[in-house]
């Protein structure tokens, strides 16, 4: 059983350490309650709408506050997230895994959205790798927001067989968009649920809360099980946290009973797109 | 409305009114945050009689409580007897304590140099003079200053620059009039408030549809095709809106786009307020 703790959270702009504080606080909370992984929104130790407090708040991976939150990993796993300096000073929106006390794995986001009201990419640089990885619920991949919107995102991870994906985000809402049916959180759960229904997997989705610069971070975090169903919602737009318990079990009978996994061919498939990017090419 | 719109158009207008089912906690809640957050626990806001001031009033209310709430009413001698009354009618439904600053004695000094002043003039005059006022209170009260314009107003740029566009914090600035009305029903403002024709009270008999020489409704039905269905002008024109109305809504949008943007500032240095200076509003907050 993985019991996933959301902690579905309001950071403060640019405020590194009050963050930090309230990370700890949470993971505390959740470790009473027997959490096996607690999950921290996109950005949740920086703020969203940071635009040149990039430069600001950037850490390097060995920074001693991303250190002390890693040692808080011995026994429960952490998805937390800030911005993440590189060696050769690039930045980019980074989610860790920690487990252990240790950095399992950094996930790096692919697609800094910069359209509309995001513009991410005037300050960050794109990640270019995407791998799961093993912890001891199995295995298991991180996406950032808009990575999740890229199917091949998910495809990708999906060809090791991954069961456990982790969306974290900073999901504004737009909900009068003068469609009932056109709210951002039901544009998400529709797009995470076909995801979990294609991909046969476990996807815990953890958006934060609050208000930056006027835009309304909805919440509404939710598990989507590897048949599509709605396991667990979060029906607000509230900080708090919140447990859900994640049967792995489910993924045999699924897998058994939907084999995409098992008929999906993905060297014939890459041939495929390889002709077709090709065609596209020629196609002008 | 004209009847001719095409039935597409009177049901977006009802899908409009109908999207705001959800939006009063919202607002309640980024009331409470972009305000707290600054350190600030107290608003204050112009209260004229009128649907979008009334609805901010109610938003405060639920937001902060009566006593953090302090409307500001601030009468000409020709403003209708009918607003003031409306106003009071707010007060009492919410419990509210107002304060009642004339504001004839400045203005009629003021134009006592230049009586041939026209109506335009003075309306903008006095809206400026209200702004004053009531970042003066927000002075005696330690409060922010809450903005009562409304999308179709802040698109059409039917307010006056550095009068009541002037504010620190609007909670309803993203709604149209039709979807201010629907809002202020659902929470209960008074029926003579919903029913009146809009205006902005600068001199009498002024209503704001006359001025604009078309309808809110028709307004805001272009606008929404046009702003957030990115619908081009031949979209809207199939739409059954005629080409002179689109003209004169798309021209007011642009002639009045400065309003809504900060003074330009000439670029001379390698980072320039405005331009590239990139800081989020609630900086360090």
């Amino acid at each position: 059983m993985l019991r996933v703790g959301m902690a579905q959270m309001t950071p403060r702009l640019g405020d590194l350490d009050q963050n930090l504080e309230k990370h700890l606080d949470m993971i505390q909370v959740a470790r009473a309650q027997g959490a096996s992984v607690v999950v921290f929104p996109e950005l949740g130790l920086t703020g969203y709408a940071l635009r040149d407090l990039t430069l600001a708040v950037a850490m390097r991976v060995d920074d001693p506050r991303i250190s002390r939150l890693i040692r808080e990993s011995t026994d429960l796993d952490l998805v937390f997230s800030f911005i993440e300096e590189s060696d050769d000073h690039r930045f980019y929106i980074t989610s860790i895994y920690a487990s252990k006390g240790q950095a399992l794995h950094r996930h790096r986001k692919l697609y800094p959205p910069t359209y509309g009201l995001f513009e991410e990419q005037r300050h960050v640089a794109r990640g270019e790798t995407l791998t799961s990885f093993q912890t001891a619920y199995g295995t298991t991949g991180l996406l950032i927001c808009e990575d999740a919107w890229h199917p091949s995102s998910l495809y990708t991870l999906s060809l090791t067989g991954t069961g456990v994906i982790y969306v974290i985000a900073a999901g504004p809402g737009r909900a009068l968009s003068g469609s009932a049916d056109s709210s951002s959180q039901q544009f998400w759960q529709r797009m995470i649920r076909t995801h979990a229904q294609l991909f046969t997997t476990f996807i815990v989705f953890v958006n934060r809360t609050g208000f930056e610069d006027g835009l309304h971070f909805f919440g509404h975090s939710f598990v989507a099980g590897p048949d599509g169903e709605i396991l667990f919602e979060v029906k607000d737009d509230k900080e708090g946290l919140h447990l859900a318990d994640l049967n792995e079990a489910q993924l045999r009978s699924v897998r058994y009973r939907s084999p995409f996994l098992r008929d999906e061919d993905p060297e014939s498939a890459l041939r495929r797109m390889k002709q077709a990017l090709r065609a596209g090419r020629e196609n002008g | 409305m004209n009847a001719d719109l095409h039935p597409h158009v009177l049901q977006t207008l009802a899908r409009l009114r109908e999207s705001v089912r959800a939006a009063a906690p919202i607002l309640v809640d980024f009331l409470r945050d972009e305000v707290e957050k600054t350190g600030f626990r107290d608003v204050v806001f112009g209260l004229s009689g009128g649907i979008d001031s009334a609805l901010v009033a109610y938003l405060a209310v639920q937001a902060f409580g009566a006593e953090r709430v302090h409307p500001v009413i601030m009468p000409y001698r020709l403003s209708s007897p009918a607003s003031l009354r409306d106003a009071q009618a707010i007060i009492s439904e919410l419990g509210l304590k107002a304060d009642l600053v004339e504001i004839t004695p400045q203005i009629d000094a003021y134009f006592s140099r230049d009586p041939s002043a026209s109506l335009l003039r003075r309306g903008n005059k006095m809206a400026r003079e209200r702004m004053s006022i009531l970042f003066d209170h927000a002075a005696v009260y330690r409060a922010l200053v809450l903005g009562t314009s409304n999308k179709t107003e802040l698109l059409l740029g039917y307010g006056t620059q550095f009068g009541d566009l002037g504010s620190a914090v609007n909670p309803i600035g993203d709604l149209y009039k039709s979807q201010v009305r629907a809002l202020a029903m659902q929470l209960g403002v008074p029926d003579a408030i919903l029913r009146k024709a809009p205006s902005a009270d600068l001199w009498e008999e002024q209503t704001d549809e006359n001025e604009l020489g078309f309808t809110y409704d028709e307004a805001d039905a272009l606008l929404h095709e046009w702003v957030d269905r990115w619908q081009t002008r031949a979209e809207i024109e199939g739409l059954g809106f005629a080409p002179e109305l689109i003209e004169a809504v798309m021209r007011r949008v642009r002639l009045n786009h400065y309003k809504r943007v900060p003074p330009i500032i000439a670029k001379l240095s390698s980072r320039t307020i405005g331009i590239d200076f990139l800081y989020p509003r609630d900086w360090g907050m």
